[in-house]
């Protein structure tokens, strides 16, 4: 079967590679491109482990082929600390919102697209908003309190800047 | 950094420090068991069983090695013959022989130059199975008629007479049990069950293996215990152990389902026939949930004598359990004692049979056994407190276990906090909310024993004063950090300057996994001990340096001070300046301590739950939920409330929604997230969490290990959550919507 040529963006980077027409965007970004923070929990679109985000958008990159993410820009877990950490990875840590740490990453980006759209949620609409990404260990309660507090950070940081 | 608590005067157990590793697993950079890779590395798949049980008449693999790119083909012809035992069922298991006994057993694996090749490869090797009858229920499993699955299963426990499937008995008690029955003012008698659950962890099984045709292997795997796989490996293969060199993962999860071996052999198998080629394997969600270890399913018949004051005269159970189609993987010998051991009653009974079954073998989960026991136990003693109208927590003080009572099982509890749970849990805000329509509240207690265990641990003094610390216990929830709070504690220096590392099979001693709630108590104790000798070691150089006896130089805040006659005759030496000049005053300077863990603490807990349910779908949503146990002394609070938190996340799924579901041809009807339904974000609200610290004297700060007991309580609590808010009691789990509806139907006719 021969291959598609695949020229996209990750985390802002040009980057290109030639698919297998099966191959999925999540096994591309781990073994073409070395991405491996983005996991596969289940390949089925249930536990949110391969979280990214597509043009904005957020996805579970288990269910995309890879060949469909030509000229798309893509995000990852891997692009979302800049010069320092995203507030809801600090608030990650400093929350002990993760235990063995293997849905973090999904739950990270998932959580970042939700305060992008809104920037004040209730805890029902984190809840619902975060209902597609599985975590096994914590019970949630953590991690909730953690996108609570980065949320609060941003939206102070946000007033501070206007 | 502030202090949970400052009665203590520990400076830093206690307080919530970032954990070490917490950097690297929210950006992304920590390694799991499939980010490993190798150059030249191939890929493979597994071939498994669609049949419940079926004799394999012939494997051609002839077509997948036609195939450019596939490298090899490993059937259980390829593995050693005369194994026994527990080996034995472990070869079994890795790769079926005449038999398949479960559907997705795996028959052969094959390795390629892509995942993709590989799996198109596996779908061309062609198996010719003879189908066999079958059975999958634990009860139906040996009723009369139900067909023999494997003979030879019974061990010499098994009394004449019984079912070929029963693989073991076990029975024990004390007291005279119908006289107990006798002086009771009601005596009640139910049967409950459980179905099998996963462990549900969210990293599918992975492994990269490399063996040479010498033998000599090494292997990168997800697991609990690296020590367990390379043992495990090694007896499958017939290679010897220390031919065999294996490095964990981070581990995405485990509870119990990591701490043996499924497909790790298989690697290694395909890598010596490809030329020693690495190969990574993978595990997809559904073999997960096909082929590794479920938990039993069981079936349970509990009796129960109480006078109208709540005392318990005397108590009975019969559990019946199957951990699929291989001896000794149910938990029985773990949930009997556990039924009980919350109680201190006169007169107990405890019998049991383990059953085999067309399902994959079982694994630990969480505290295994325990919560089907609670769930018998303790949903009996409630449906006994609202029949005579007694609080549930009174009736549990009344009756409970304390310092110095016999347990259950035998041995005499030394000191333990089920009693200051239960006061927590009645004093707690929640136990004293009003309820509105359609909403019940549940109590129920549980237990682990706690386990110490085989621990190595090596500790080094750094040039700059700070120290290394090498452990053998995979961390799962944070035990890097509450070990390097106990270091930094023990050698006086910031939490910061200590380097907590999860080293290969190459670098200590034998380790146990990270199981049986040990990790903090048995590595940490370890490490604790290993720091005390380090200590020792620089109190002997500072004495050295000062001209005077070792005996009189005492460690305080990270440094030598004279001590006694010569206080203050030297100025203090600090673990910086004799880690500068160990070179010069006898070398490196290390602590290494193992020893096989004893002193382990009994760990309790008591849960406090409050659902409501829809009578008109027979839904059940968790209002409030408050976990209240005994941490003897949580060294780090937050990854303690995580364990609780989840713990009981888990049995809350358990109890409402999870379940294996076999359809009538025996195949695992449910093998993906969407049908097999773990508790997600919007099902759950807050899990309040109280930490009681009766600290264990069997550590060196208290520890009991707290991983296990939080999963027990939910099962029993729910359902009599439920019970109360509908009147319908739920004996069989889970308390899915259909169960509850015709439950409450029934209860109203």
């Amino acid at each position: 079967m021969s291959k598609i040529h695949v020229s996209t963006t990750v985390n802002g980077d040009p980057v290109e590679f030639l698919a297998d027409p099966r191959e999925t965007l999540l096994d591309a970004l781990r073994n073409q491109l070395d991405l491996t923070g983005t996991k596969e929990g289940c390949g089925t679109g249930d536990c949110g482990a391969c979280s990214v985000t597509v043009d904005g958008t957020l996805v579970c990159s288990c269910l995309m082929l890879a060949a469909e993410a030509n000229g798309k820009r893509v995000e990852t877990i891997e692009g979302m600390a800049r010069e320092e950490l995203h507030p809801l990875q600090r608030k990650f840590i400093e929350h002990a919102a993760l235990q063995c740490g293997y849905c973090t990453p999904g739950i990270l980006v998932a959580a970042k697209a939700l305060l992008e759209r809104n920037p004040d949620p209730t805890d029902t609409e984190v809840r619902y908003w975060l209902a597609g990404n599985l975590c096994r260990c914590t019970g949630y309660d953590k991690i909730i309190r953690a996108v609570q507090d980065a949320a609060a950070e941003m939206r102070q940081d946000h007033r501070g800047a206007a | 950094m502030a202090r949970d608590d400052v009665k203590t005067g520990y400076k830093l157990i206690g307080t919530r420090p970032n954990r070490p590793d917490g950097l690297d697993k929210v950006t992304g950079r920590a390694r799991y068991g499939a980010d490993f890779s190798l150059p030249g590395m191939l890929h493979a798949a597994v071939v498994r069983s669609p049949h419940a049980h079926a004799r394999i008449v012939k494997i051609d693999a002839s077509k997948a090695l036609a195939l450019d790119g596939v490298k090899a083909v490993v059937t259980r012809a390829d593995l050693p013959t005369g194994l026994t035992g527990e080996d034995l069922n472990l070869q079994d298991n890795t790769l079926a022989g005449d038999t398949a006994l479960y559907d997705g057993h795996a028959v052969a694996a094959v390795a390629a130059s892509s995942a993709l090749l590989a799996q198109d490869a596996a779908r061309l090797i062609e198996v010719t199975y003879e189908v066999l009858p079958h059975v999958t229920d634990v009860d139906a499993a040996m009723a009369p008629g139900a067909p023999v699955i494997r003979e030879g299963v019974a061990d010499y426990s098994v009394p004449e007479g019984m079912h070929g499937n029963v693989a073991r008995y076990m029975e024990f008690g004390h007291g005279d049990v119908e006289a107990g029955f006798a002086a009771a003012d009601i005596v009640r008698a139910q049967t409950y069950k459980t179905e099998a659950t996963h462990q549900g962890y969210i990293e599918p099984h992975a492994c990269v293996g490399q063996m040479g045709e010498d033998g000599r292997g090494e292997m990168w795997v997800c697991t609990q215990g690296h020590w367990y796989i390379r043992r495990m490996c090694a007896a499958v293969l017939g290679i010897e152990a220390a031919n065999l060199r294996v490095t964990p993962s981070e581990i995405g999860g485990g509870f119990g389902g990591k701490t043996t071996i499924f497909m790790e052999p298989l690697s290694l198998a395909l890598s010596k026939k490809a030329g020693g080629r690495p190969v990574k394997l993978v595990m997809s969600r559904s073999e997960v949930l096909r082929a590794t270890g479920p938990t039993a399913s069981a079936s349970m018949d509990v009796k129960l004598g109480m006078k109208t004051d709540g005392t318990i005269t005397a108590g009975q159970v019969y559990f019946r359990m199957q951990g699929g189609a291989f001896r000794g993987m149910s938990p029985i010998g773990e949930a009997l004692p556990c039924a009980f051991a919350c109680y201190d009653i006169p007169a107990l009974k405890h019998e049991a049979v383990e059953v085999i079954a067309n399902r994959p073998k079982a694994a630990a989960y969480r505290a295994p056994g325990s919560p089907m026991a609670a769930f018998a136990v303790e949903s009996l003693v409630d449906e006994m407190c609202r029949e005579l109208k007694l609080d549930p927590i009174e009736v549990r003080l009344k009756n409970g276990a304390t310092n110095g009572s016999k347990s259950s099982y035998g041995p005499v509890y030394n000191v333990i906090g089920l009693k200051e749970t239960l006061e927590a849990a009645q004093a707690h805000p929640n136990y004293a909310i009003p309820l509105g329509p359609n909403q019940g509240r549940g109590v129920a207690s549980g237990f682990w024993f706690n386990h110490g265990g085989e621990t190595s641990v090596t500790l080094a003094v750094g040039e700059d004063g700070t120290a290394t610390v090498m452990i053998g216990t995979p961390d799962i929830g944070g035990s890097r950090a509450s070990i390097g709070l106990m270091v930094a504690e023990t050698l006086g220096i910031p939490y910061e300057n200590v380097r907590v590392n999860v080293v290969e099979t190459g670098a200590l001693g034998v380790n146990e996994p990270t199981h049986g709630s040990r990790a903090t108590f048995a590595s940490g104790k370890a490490a604790v001990e290993a720091a005390r000798q380090a200590i020792a070691e620089m109190c002997r150089r500072a004495a050295a340096d000062w001209g005077i006896d070792a005996d009189a130089v005492e460690w305080k805040d990270g440094a030598a001070h004279p001590a006694g006659p010569n206080a203050g005759k030297f100025p203090p030496m600090t673990i910086g300046e004799i880690g500068a000049k160990m070179g010069s005053t006898g070398g490196p300077i290390s602590g290494h301590h193992e020893v096989t863990a004893e002193g382990v603490g009994a760990s309790f807990g008591t849960h406090v739950v409050d659902v409501e349910v829809d009578p008109e779908t027979g839904r059940t949503t968790v209002l409030r939920y408050l976990v209240v146990q005994d941490a003897g002394t949580a060294i780090h609070p937050a990854y303690v409330e995580g364990q609780y938190q989840g713990g009981a996340a888990q049995g809350i799924g358990w109890a409402l929604n999870e379940e294996y579901v076999y359809g009538a041809d025996g195949r695992l009807q449910n093998p993906v997230f969407l049908d097999y339904r773990i508790p997600v974000a919007s099902d759950l609200p807050m899990i309040d969490t109280v930490i009681i610290e009766v600290p264990n004297p069997g550590h060196p700060y208290g520890v009991r290990g707290v991983g296990e007991t939080g999963i027990t309580p939910p099962l029993p609590a729910v359902a009599s959550a439920i019970a109360g808010a509908t009147g319908a009691r739920i004996r069989s789990l889970p308390c899915s919507p259909p169960k509850v509806l015709a439950a409450i139907k029934a209860a109203r006719t």
